[in-house]
Protein backbone atom coordinates (compact mmCIF):
# COMPACT_ATOMS: atom_id res chain seq x y z
CA UNK A 1 0.00 0.00 0.00
CA UNK A 2 2.76 2.28 1.04
CA UNK A 3 4.53 1.60 -1.80
CA UNK A 4 1.68 1.91 -4.23
CA UNK A 5 0.99 5.75 -2.71
CA UNK A 6 4.87 6.30 -3.38
CA UNK A 7 4.66 5.22 -6.65
CA UNK A 8 1.36 7.81 -7.06
CA UNK A 9 3.10 10.42 -5.03
CA UNK A 10 6.19 10.34 -7.74
CA UNK A 11 3.82 10.22 -10.89
CA UNK A 12 1.77 13.33 -9.75
CA UNK A 13 4.98 15.43 -8.94
CA UNK A 14 6.57 14.29 -12.13
CA UNK A 15 3.10 14.88 -13.95
CA UNK A 16 3.07 18.81 -12.50
CA UNK A 17 6.69 19.68 -12.66
CA UNK A 18 6.28 20.87 -9.16
CA UNK A 19 8.86 22.06 -6.87
CA UNK A 20 9.78 18.91 -4.72
CA UNK A 21 10.95 18.70 -1.32
CA UNK A 22 14.73 19.63 -0.71
CA UNK A 23 16.95 16.57 -0.43
CA UNK A 24 17.72 17.09 3.66
CA UNK A 25 20.65 15.88 4.93
CA UNK A 26 21.38 12.10 6.20
CA UNK A 27 19.24 11.10 2.81
CA UNK A 28 20.73 10.06 -0.34
CA UNK A 29 22.24 12.15 -2.88
CA UNK A 30 20.47 11.30 -6.11
CA UNK A 31 22.41 10.07 -8.80
CA UNK A 32 22.62 12.05 -12.12
CA UNK A 33 24.54 11.98 -15.48
CA UNK A 34 24.50 15.25 -17.16
CA UNK A 35 26.52 16.96 -19.77
CA UNK A 36 29.43 18.75 -18.65
CA UNK A 37 30.52 21.79 -20.46
CA UNK A 38 33.11 19.91 -22.34
CA UNK A 39 30.34 17.75 -23.79
CA UNK A 40 31.31 14.91 -21.65
CA UNK A 41 28.76 13.28 -19.25
CA UNK A 42 29.54 12.95 -15.37
CA UNK A 43 27.97 11.19 -12.66
CA UNK A 44 29.78 10.45 -9.17
CA UNK A 45 31.01 7.49 -10.80
CA UNK A 46 33.05 9.76 -13.27
CA UNK A 47 34.84 11.83 -11.14
CA UNK A 48 36.94 8.44 -9.07
CA UNK A 49 37.48 8.23 -6.23
CA UNK A 50 36.60 10.53 -3.88
CA UNK A 51 35.46 10.92 -0.31
CA UNK A 52 32.71 13.27 -1.14
CA UNK A 53 31.41 16.27 -3.30
CA UNK A 54 30.38 19.80 -3.07
CA UNK A 55 27.14 20.18 -5.42
CA UNK A 56 26.35 23.44 -5.92
CA UNK A 57 23.28 24.67 -8.01
CA UNK A 58 24.44 27.79 -9.85
CA UNK A 59 23.73 29.56 -12.97
CA UNK A 60 25.26 32.55 -15.66
CA UNK A 61 22.73 34.99 -14.40
CA UNK A 62 22.11 35.64 -10.70
CA UNK A 63 23.83 38.23 -8.55
CA UNK A 64 23.77 36.54 -5.93
CA UNK A 65 25.70 32.99 -7.56
CA UNK A 66 27.75 35.28 -9.59
CA UNK A 67 28.61 37.28 -6.43
CA UNK A 68 29.92 33.59 -5.09
CA UNK A 69 31.61 32.90 -8.12
CA UNK A 70 35.34 32.89 -7.26
CA UNK A 71 34.40 31.64 -3.53
CA UNK A 72 33.20 28.49 -5.29
CA UNK A 73 36.15 28.08 -7.64
CA UNK A 74 38.08 28.98 -4.85
CA UNK A 75 36.61 25.51 -2.60
CA UNK A 76 37.62 23.54 -5.88
CA UNK A 77 41.29 24.50 -5.22
CA UNK A 78 41.54 23.76 -1.88
CA UNK A 79 38.77 20.83 -1.45
CA UNK A 80 39.08 18.90 -4.63
CA UNK A 81 42.80 17.88 -3.75
CA UNK A 82 41.31 16.35 -0.22
CA UNK A 83 38.96 14.81 -1.97
CA UNK A 84 36.07 17.26 -2.26
CA UNK A 85 35.49 18.45 -5.79
CA UNK A 86 33.02 20.98 -6.97
CA UNK A 87 30.38 19.49 -9.24
CA UNK A 88 28.68 22.74 -10.44
CA UNK A 89 24.81 22.19 -11.93
CA UNK A 90 22.86 25.05 -13.74
CA UNK A 91 18.98 24.36 -12.35
CA UNK A 92 17.90 27.41 -14.76
CA UNK A 93 15.48 26.30 -17.51
CA UNK A 94 17.23 28.67 -20.41
CA UNK A 95 14.06 29.19 -22.48
CA UNK A 96 12.80 31.15 -19.92
CA UNK A 97 16.64 32.16 -18.63
CA UNK A 98 18.14 32.61 -22.06
CA UNK A 99 21.19 33.76 -20.08
CA UNK A 100 21.97 30.03 -18.99
CA UNK A 101 21.37 28.56 -22.10
CA UNK A 102 24.01 25.59 -22.41
CA UNK A 103 26.44 27.32 -25.38
CA UNK A 104 26.62 30.50 -22.47
CA UNK A 105 27.34 28.00 -19.66
CA UNK A 106 30.81 26.77 -21.88
CA UNK A 107 31.61 30.46 -22.47
CA UNK A 108 31.14 31.87 -18.89
CA UNK A 109 32.95 28.40 -17.73
CA UNK A 110 35.99 29.33 -19.86
CA UNK A 111 36.00 33.16 -19.11
CA UNK A 112 36.34 32.15 -15.42
CA UNK A 113 38.82 29.22 -15.57
CA UNK A 114 36.38 26.96 -13.79
CA UNK A 115 38.55 23.85 -12.58
CA UNK A 116 35.43 21.81 -12.01
CA UNK A 117 32.54 20.51 -13.97
CA UNK A 118 29.69 22.82 -14.77
CA UNK A 119 26.53 20.78 -15.98
CA UNK A 120 23.52 21.51 -17.99
CA UNK A 121 20.86 20.29 -16.12
CA UNK A 122 18.34 19.10 -19.19
CA UNK A 123 14.54 18.87 -18.47
CA UNK A 124 15.36 20.28 -14.68
CA UNK A 125 15.37 16.23 -14.03
CA UNK A 126 18.15 16.75 -11.37
CA UNK A 127 17.02 20.00 -10.18
CA UNK A 128 13.86 18.29 -9.27
CA UNK A 129 15.58 15.66 -7.92
CA UNK A 130 17.40 17.27 -5.15
CA UNK A 131 14.77 19.90 -4.85
CA UNK A 132 17.00 22.57 -5.00
CA UNK A 133 15.04 26.00 -4.49
CA UNK A 134 17.61 28.88 -5.35
CA UNK A 135 21.09 29.78 -6.64
CA UNK A 136 23.34 29.40 -5.11
CA UNK A 137 22.64 25.90 -3.05
CA UNK A 138 24.83 24.01 -2.23
CA UNK A 139 24.84 20.03 -1.41
CA UNK A 140 27.52 18.88 0.63
CA UNK A 141 28.03 14.69 -0.10
CA UNK A 142 29.40 12.02 1.49
CA UNK A 143 30.51 8.86 0.16
CA UNK A 144 29.79 6.04 2.57
CA UNK A 145 29.72 2.26 2.31
CA UNK A 146 25.59 2.94 2.22
CA UNK A 147 26.14 5.20 -0.83
CA UNK A 148 26.47 8.93 -1.67
CA UNK A 149 24.50 10.85 1.29
CA UNK A 150 23.44 14.15 2.24
CA UNK A 151 25.53 15.97 5.18
CA UNK A 152 24.76 19.50 4.38
CA UNK A 153 22.36 21.96 2.44
CA UNK A 154 22.06 25.39 2.06
CA UNK A 155 24.49 28.57 1.89
CA UNK A 156 28.63 28.45 1.60
CA UNK A 157 28.38 31.34 4.34
CA UNK A 158 26.85 34.24 5.80
CA UNK A 159 28.42 36.91 3.87
CA UNK A 160 27.10 37.37 0.31
CA UNK A 161 28.53 40.79 0.17
CA UNK A 162 32.36 38.92 0.97
CA UNK A 163 32.59 42.03 2.99
CA UNK A 164 34.85 39.26 5.26
CA UNK A 165 33.62 40.88 9.42
CA UNK A 166 31.78 38.13 11.63
CA UNK A 167 31.97 35.97 8.40
CA UNK A 168 30.66 32.18 9.37
CA UNK A 169 32.00 29.62 6.64
CA UNK A 170 28.91 27.32 6.83
CA UNK A 171 30.10 25.15 3.90
CA UNK A 172 33.72 24.58 5.26
CA UNK A 173 32.51 23.86 8.49
CA UNK A 174 30.72 21.46 7.30
CA UNK A 175 33.54 19.44 5.02
CA UNK A 176 35.59 19.66 8.56
CA UNK A 177 33.13 17.71 10.55
CA UNK A 178 32.70 15.32 7.80
CA UNK A 179 36.25 14.90 7.05
CA UNK A 180 36.43 13.88 11.23
CA UNK A 181 34.18 11.55 10.92
CA UNK A 182 31.24 13.35 12.42
CA UNK A 183 28.24 14.81 12.03
CA UNK A 184 28.02 18.83 10.91
CA UNK A 185 26.90 20.73 13.78
CA UNK A 186 24.97 23.24 11.46
CA UNK A 187 23.92 20.51 8.17
CA UNK A 188 20.80 23.16 6.95
CA UNK A 189 20.99 26.86 6.23
CA UNK A 190 19.29 28.96 4.29
CA UNK A 191 19.86 32.45 1.97
CA UNK A 192 18.64 35.28 0.10
CA UNK A 193 18.94 33.53 -3.82
CA UNK A 194 17.32 33.71 -6.80
CA UNK A 195 14.60 31.26 -7.37
CA UNK A 196 15.17 28.72 -9.92
CA UNK A 197 13.45 29.56 -13.49
CA UNK A 198 10.77 27.28 -14.42
CA UNK A 199 8.81 27.10 -17.43
CA UNK A 200 5.15 28.39 -16.15
CA UNK A 201 3.25 26.51 -14.36
CA UNK B 1 -2.27 81.18 -10.51
CA UNK B 2 -0.53 81.20 -7.43
CA UNK B 3 -2.55 77.97 -6.18
CA UNK B 4 -1.76 76.26 -9.50
CA UNK B 5 2.05 76.57 -9.26
CA UNK B 6 1.51 75.67 -5.48
CA UNK B 7 -0.77 73.01 -6.48
CA UNK B 8 1.62 71.52 -9.42
CA UNK B 9 4.92 71.48 -6.99
CA UNK B 10 2.84 69.61 -3.95
CA UNK B 11 1.90 66.99 -6.99
CA UNK B 12 5.62 66.77 -8.21
CA UNK B 13 6.35 66.14 -4.26
CA UNK B 14 4.22 63.49 -4.38
CA UNK B 15 5.05 62.02 -7.33
CA UNK B 16 8.49 61.88 -6.56
CA UNK B 17 8.09 61.35 -2.99
CA UNK B 18 8.98 57.28 -2.72
CA UNK B 19 10.87 57.10 -0.02
CA UNK B 20 13.07 53.34 1.43
CA UNK B 21 12.48 53.41 5.32
CA UNK B 22 14.46 50.42 7.02
CA UNK B 23 12.12 47.88 8.78
CA UNK B 24 12.90 44.64 10.59
CA UNK B 25 10.63 41.20 11.42
CA UNK B 26 9.57 43.09 14.56
CA UNK B 27 8.91 46.51 13.18
CA UNK B 28 6.84 44.63 9.98
CA UNK B 29 4.60 42.36 12.32
CA UNK B 30 3.40 45.05 14.58
CA UNK B 31 2.60 47.03 11.41
CA UNK B 32 0.40 44.16 10.28
CA UNK B 33 -0.87 44.06 13.83
CA UNK B 34 -1.92 47.36 13.85
CA UNK B 35 -3.63 46.87 10.56
CA UNK B 36 -6.53 44.95 12.27
CA UNK B 37 -8.77 44.20 9.00
CA UNK B 38 -6.27 45.23 6.86
CA UNK B 39 -5.06 42.58 4.46
CA UNK B 40 -1.59 43.17 3.67
CA UNK B 41 0.06 41.67 0.64
CA UNK B 42 4.16 41.68 1.40
CA UNK B 43 6.29 41.51 -1.54
CA UNK B 44 9.87 40.33 -0.82
CA UNK B 45 12.00 41.44 -3.82
CA UNK B 46 15.23 43.16 -4.90
CA UNK B 47 16.38 45.45 -7.87
CA UNK B 48 19.15 42.74 -9.06
CA UNK B 49 16.14 39.93 -9.38
CA UNK B 50 14.71 39.96 -12.50
CA UNK B 51 11.48 37.82 -12.02
CA UNK B 52 10.97 40.07 -9.11
CA UNK B 53 11.29 42.72 -10.98
CA UNK B 54 9.23 41.68 -13.85
CA UNK B 55 6.44 40.81 -11.41
CA UNK B 56 6.16 44.46 -9.91
CA UNK B 57 3.56 46.18 -12.17
CA UNK B 58 1.13 43.28 -10.92
CA UNK B 59 1.92 44.34 -7.12
CA UNK B 60 1.29 48.12 -8.92
CA UNK B 61 -2.08 47.32 -10.44
CA UNK B 62 -3.39 45.29 -7.70
CA UNK B 63 -3.32 47.71 -4.96
CA UNK B 64 -4.82 50.29 -8.12
CA UNK B 65 -7.25 48.16 -8.51
CA UNK B 66 -8.84 47.52 -5.16
CA UNK B 67 -7.79 50.96 -3.95
CA UNK B 68 -10.91 51.34 -2.03
CA UNK B 69 -10.51 47.97 -0.53
CA UNK B 70 -8.74 47.22 2.69
CA UNK B 71 -5.58 46.42 1.22
CA UNK B 72 -2.11 47.68 1.95
CA UNK B 73 0.69 45.81 -0.40
CA UNK B 74 4.71 46.69 1.03
CA UNK B 75 7.11 45.73 -1.04
CA UNK B 76 10.13 44.77 0.98
CA UNK B 77 13.82 44.94 -0.38
CA UNK B 78 16.31 42.55 0.35
CA UNK B 79 18.90 44.79 -1.64
CA UNK B 80 22.10 45.18 0.81
CA UNK B 81 21.47 48.43 2.95
CA UNK B 82 24.45 49.64 1.23
CA UNK B 83 22.22 50.26 -2.27
CA UNK B 84 19.60 52.32 -0.29
CA UNK B 85 19.82 55.16 -1.87
CA UNK B 86 22.44 54.35 -4.64
CA UNK B 87 20.03 51.70 -6.54
CA UNK B 88 17.11 50.77 -4.75
CA UNK B 89 15.59 54.90 -4.34
CA UNK B 90 16.71 55.54 -7.96
CA UNK B 91 15.11 52.65 -9.22
CA UNK B 92 12.03 53.25 -7.63
CA UNK B 93 11.73 56.63 -9.10
CA UNK B 94 12.61 55.31 -13.03
CA UNK B 95 9.88 52.80 -12.96
CA UNK B 96 7.12 55.44 -10.86
CA UNK B 97 6.84 53.05 -7.85
CA UNK B 98 4.21 54.03 -5.85
CA UNK B 99 3.30 51.08 -3.40
CA UNK B 100 5.04 51.61 0.02
CA UNK B 101 9.07 50.45 -0.48
CA UNK B 102 10.94 49.43 2.57
CA UNK B 103 14.38 47.68 2.84
CA UNK B 104 14.82 44.93 5.49
CA UNK B 105 16.91 45.73 8.27
CA UNK B 106 18.01 42.18 9.32
CA UNK B 107 21.41 40.66 9.21
CA UNK B 108 21.08 37.08 10.17
CA UNK B 109 19.13 35.10 7.43
CA UNK B 110 18.93 31.87 9.63
CA UNK B 111 17.08 33.95 11.80
CA UNK B 112 14.85 36.49 9.69
CA UNK B 113 14.20 34.22 6.80
CA UNK B 114 12.13 31.41 9.31
CA UNK B 115 10.33 34.41 10.82
CA UNK B 116 8.96 35.34 7.02
CA UNK B 117 8.02 32.00 7.24
CA UNK B 118 9.69 28.46 8.32
CA UNK B 119 8.92 26.72 4.62
CA UNK B 120 10.50 29.85 2.58
CA UNK B 121 14.07 28.87 1.10
CA UNK B 122 15.63 32.08 0.71
CA UNK B 123 14.69 32.37 -3.06
CA UNK B 124 13.42 35.67 -4.49
CA UNK B 125 11.09 36.49 -5.14
CA UNK B 126 8.25 35.63 -2.68
CA UNK B 127 5.18 36.90 -1.43
CA UNK B 128 3.69 36.73 2.24
CA UNK B 129 -0.27 37.48 2.11
CA UNK B 130 -1.91 38.54 5.90
CA UNK B 131 -5.37 39.06 6.98
CA UNK B 132 -5.06 39.24 11.18
CA UNK B 133 -4.93 35.80 12.02
CA UNK B 134 -4.68 34.04 8.39
CA UNK B 135 -1.13 33.90 6.48
CA UNK B 136 -0.35 32.79 3.35
CA UNK B 137 3.46 32.27 2.31
CA UNK B 138 4.10 31.89 -1.71
CA UNK B 139 7.66 31.30 -3.04
CA UNK B 140 6.94 31.61 -6.56
CA UNK B 141 6.58 34.76 -8.80
CA UNK B 142 2.63 35.84 -9.98
CA UNK B 143 1.26 37.27 -13.15
CA UNK B 144 -1.66 39.81 -12.75
CA UNK B 145 -4.52 37.33 -12.79
CA UNK B 146 -2.80 34.80 -10.48
CA UNK B 147 -1.93 37.67 -8.09
CA UNK B 148 -5.82 39.03 -8.29
CA UNK B 149 -6.85 35.31 -7.77
CA UNK B 150 -4.57 34.64 -4.84
CA UNK B 151 -6.01 38.19 -2.96
CA UNK B 152 -9.82 36.99 -3.78
CA UNK B 153 -8.61 34.16 -1.81
CA UNK B 154 -7.50 35.45 1.16
CA UNK B 155 -10.06 38.29 1.10
CA UNK B 156 -12.92 35.71 1.25
CA UNK B 157 -11.12 33.41 3.98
Amino acid sequence: MKQVLIVILVALSMATNAQTATVTPGNKAPEFELKNVDGKLVSFNSLGAVKGYIIVFTCNTCPVAKAYEQRVIGLNKIYAPLGFPVIAINPNDPSVSPGDSFDKMVTRAKTSGYGFPYLYDEGQKVTNAYGARNTPQIFLVRHTKEGNMVAYTGAIDNDPEDIGSNKVNYLEQAISAVMDGKEPAVATTKAIGCSIRRKSR
Amino acid sequence: MKYFFALTLLCSIRASGQKVDLINVDQLYEKLANGKDTIFVINFWATWCVTCVKELSSFEKLSVTHNREKLKVLLVSLDYKSKRTTSVLPFLKRRGIKNEVFLLDEKDQQVFINRIDPSWSGALPATLMVRSKTRKFFENEFTFPELESAYQKIKRS
